[in-house]
């Protein structure tokens, strides 16, 4: 089944939850139960209208705090397809979990409050959007019915947040302005009797619109080993089967491959998933494959196209999300794992971080500490067979692990 | 020969993450319940390793409240894909007084079952243990990380979690922890079920509709059992046609009235349905915090 994933960033106040809510009420995808559920609480708490917002807000400790604290993912479904909304706080201190929730969305929606108008905390979802290169950005202009359905407001703010995407560094994004009232569902799943000015597609109308299979770049055919299979089975001796999950782009049977990073080449003789064999395999598949001769490939190899080979290199330049209460500094060493790859390496140097204004202003640093967004020089013990993120996003990426925590403790992406 | 593999990306993620799981870990073990959502599993496991068999055992945590139909299930799915099943009971808890049954009109074993699910997961030394719990289940569920990791007394620190960017997964633990893997946490229950009926799976009996005994209570239809389900004496036994939307402890697993009498009747009243699938889970009625409370206490 089709599938999109958004993502959703939006302060406490801009009512993001509340469109969330609106979402999942005017799809039917509020069952009847959770519908008690939140017209139980907003009767507790005294509202006179439903309080969608509960609909979201998860844990006990945010409830209590009334703020969401991490990611949480939200299903709902049209006759469409799919959509997995990752929603993400919106307050300065959890940058990270903006960027974990984007990092897998194929689209975001960034809320704006009408009476605010473009406000430092806009400036860095947007900033995270364009960083990760999230092909689809929608601007929702929200509370829309509290600055009485003005058709200026909504064009100052466009015109505002305008000025962010000429200053962008990505600039392969589409951008969409809709004006919105979340709580009273303009413009959300129906055109709007308040805003007769206004002639795009509601927000639903144009997430549906979104093709999710459409990658913006098509890079080149990367298959990173998980696993060898060797079945220990009649009719099965001599297999060795290679898992793993197909990115960048499509690989086909007779293909010449390059496994790396031993050099050794070789043809693909079997493409299969479970018990069927096919010509071509999709980017995005886990598959098997088998090759024409007999070569040692083991966990974390690669198998490329041999005309396509990607950079090999041990030494990186990347921008950095740190993600961990102990902050990164210069020497510290860190297991890489670029993919299913892992590797040792060391800081060599942190060459300065985004200010914390987001307006794209570097400054000089000598550590990066949790939620800090940086360029970064590494070198590992081994080759890392990697592309830029801005030409494959997966196989442009890693993560950082702390030896002694065993947490994720950064996110990189690769420069050119 | 086929030309193109079609992708489905639920399915290409769950293959994805079994595999990571059989890499990073030493000892992993698939949780078995004989519902739908594990047997879905076992079927990803097999897709994920073919011509391979599946390398994990499968761990039944038994409350001995069970629907006869599942244990017949899965004592045939073990034997056609030639698995390693462990049993363990919450009867053996209850008998050694390490764990105190509950009593009165709501009694259920549900609680239970986390006393002995660490008790396997220490006696085998599981590192990591595959479970088929879904984010659009409950509120709970919608924050929890594909690899989730536990401490040594299986509790989850919902402010602690790893963060989780692209597909990357950290499976990195130090000894004592372990790690709870959810490869369908981005499955909705209609994709389950549709997946079931693509697939055509074999699913036990219960999840179809059948005449059973059932009484009222609470607006909802619980299945009538003297001996596992407390009973008041006006809450009398009516014949009824039902089927189970989910399959756990008979004592907190209501029915709910059907006539969908095959998979393609199933997901057709699933995609009608409007009571989401834990609202036929007497466990999370007890409060609204319910289930988040039972996983810190290392509830799966």
């Amino acid at each position: 089944m089709d599938v999109l994933k958004i993502a959703t960033a939006g302060s406490v106040d801009d009512g993001k939850s509340t469109l969330i809510g609106r979402l999942l009420y005017d799809t039917h995808s509020l069952t009847e139960d959770k519908l008690a559920a939140i017209e139980k609480s907003s009767k507790q708490k005294g509202f006179d209208y439903l309080d969608f917002s509960l609909a979201t807000d998860g844990l006990v400790a945010e409830r209590e705090q009334g703020i969401t604290i991490d990611v949480a993912h939200i299903y709902f479904s049209t006759r469409n397809r799919s959509y997995i909304i990752a929603d993400t706080p919106g307050h300065v201190e959890y940058t990270r979990n903006m960027v974990t929730g984007a990092s897998t969305s194929q689209a975001s929606i960034i809320l704006v409050d009408a009476r605010n108008g473009v406000i430092e905390q806009t400036r860095r979802h947007f900033f995270i959007n364009n960083l990760l290169h999230i092909k689809d950005v929608v601007v929702a202009v929200n509370k829309m019915d509290l600055v009485n359905y003005d058709e200026t407001v909504f064009n100052e703010i466009r015109q505002e947040f305008q000025q962010l995407v000429d200053a962008a560094a990505y600039k392969n994004q589409n951008i969409t302005f809709v004006p919105i009232s979340a709580l009273h569902g303009d413009n959300v799943i129906q055109a709007s009797a308040n805003m007769p000015w206004f002639k795009g597609t509601n927000l639903l109308e144009h997430l549906e619109a979104i093709d999710a299979n459409d990658v913006q770049v098509k890079g080149q055919a990367r298959l990173q080993v998980q696993t060898v299979i060797r079945p220990k089975k009649e009719g099965f001796h001599d297999y060795r089967g290679y898992a793993g999950k197909l990115k960048g782009n499509d690989l086909s049977i007779g293909e010449e491959v390059t496994i790396l990073p031993s050099g050794h080449t070789s043809k693909i003789k079997s493409i299969s998933f479970f018990n069927e064999d096919y010509e071509t395999a999709l980017q995005g598949s886990s598959i098997t494959v088998t090759l024409e001769d007999d070569r040692d490939v083991s966990r974390g190899d690669m198998i490329v196209k041999s005309t396509e080979l990607p950079r090999s290199t041990k030494q990186l330049v990347a921008t950095i999300c740190w993600m961990d209460q102990t902050p990164m500094t210069a020497t510290r060493k860190y297991q890489l794992q670029h993919g299913v790859h892992k590797v040792q390496s060391k800081i060599k140097q942190i060459t300065h971080k985004i200010t914390a204004d987001f307006s794209g202003d570097l400054e000089r640093t000598e550590t990066l500490t949790m939620n800090d967004l940086g360029e970064v020089k590494i070198q590992t013990n081994r080759p890392v067979h990697c592309d830029a993120f801005e030409v494959n996003k997966e196989n442009g990426s890693f993560i950082l692990i702390d030896p002694q925590s065993n947490t994720t403790a950064g996110v990189g992406f690769i420069h050119t | 020969m086929k030309s193109t593999l079609k992708k489905n990306a639920l399915e290409n993620e769950a293959i994805y993450i079994m595999r990571e799981v059989q890499a990073q870990f030493e000892n992993p073990v698939i949780l078995f319940s004989g519902g739908k959502d594990s047997i879905t599993l076992v079927r990803l496991a097999q897709k994920a390793f073919y011509p391979a068999k599946i390398p994990f055992p499968l761990l039944h945590v038994d409350t001995g409240h069970n629907f006869p139909e599942t244990i017949e299930f899965r004592d045939r799915l073990v034997k056609e894909l030639d698995l390693t099943l462990h049993v363990h009971h919450v009867q053996d808890n209850i008998d050694a007084g390490r764990v105190k049954e509950e009593k009165g009109k709501y009694a259920s074993r549900n609680v239970l079952q986390t006393e002995t699910l660490l008790d396997a997961i220490e006696a085998h030394g599981f590192d990591a243990c595959i479970g088929g719990a879904r984010r659009d289940e409950e509120k709970a569920r919608a924050k929890e990380r594909m690899f989730s990791v536990r401490d040594d007394f299986g509790q989850w620190d919902e402010r602690n979690q790893r963060p989780e960017v692209f597909d990357m997964l950290n499976g990195k633990i130090d000894f004592g922890q372990n790690v709870r893997v959810f490869p369908i946490s981005n499955w909705t229950e209609l994709d389950v079920w549709s997946y079931i009926q693509q697939e055509k799976i074999d699913i036990p009996s219960i999840y179809f509709a059948h005449r059973r005994n059932v009484f009222l209570r609470d607006g909802l239809i619980w299945p009538a059992h003297d001996e596992f389900v407390y009973r008041e004496e006006d809450e009398n036994v009516i014949e009824k046609t039902v089927r189970f939307r989910t399959v756990g402890d008979m004592s907190c697993t209501a029915a709910v009235e059907s006539d969908a009498f095959n998979i393609e009747n199933v997901v057709e009243e699933i995609r009608q349905s409007s009571l989401s699938e834990r609202g036929a889970r007497i466990d999370d009625k007890r409060s609204e915090a319910a289930m988040e409370k039972r996983k810190q206490q290392g509830y799966f």
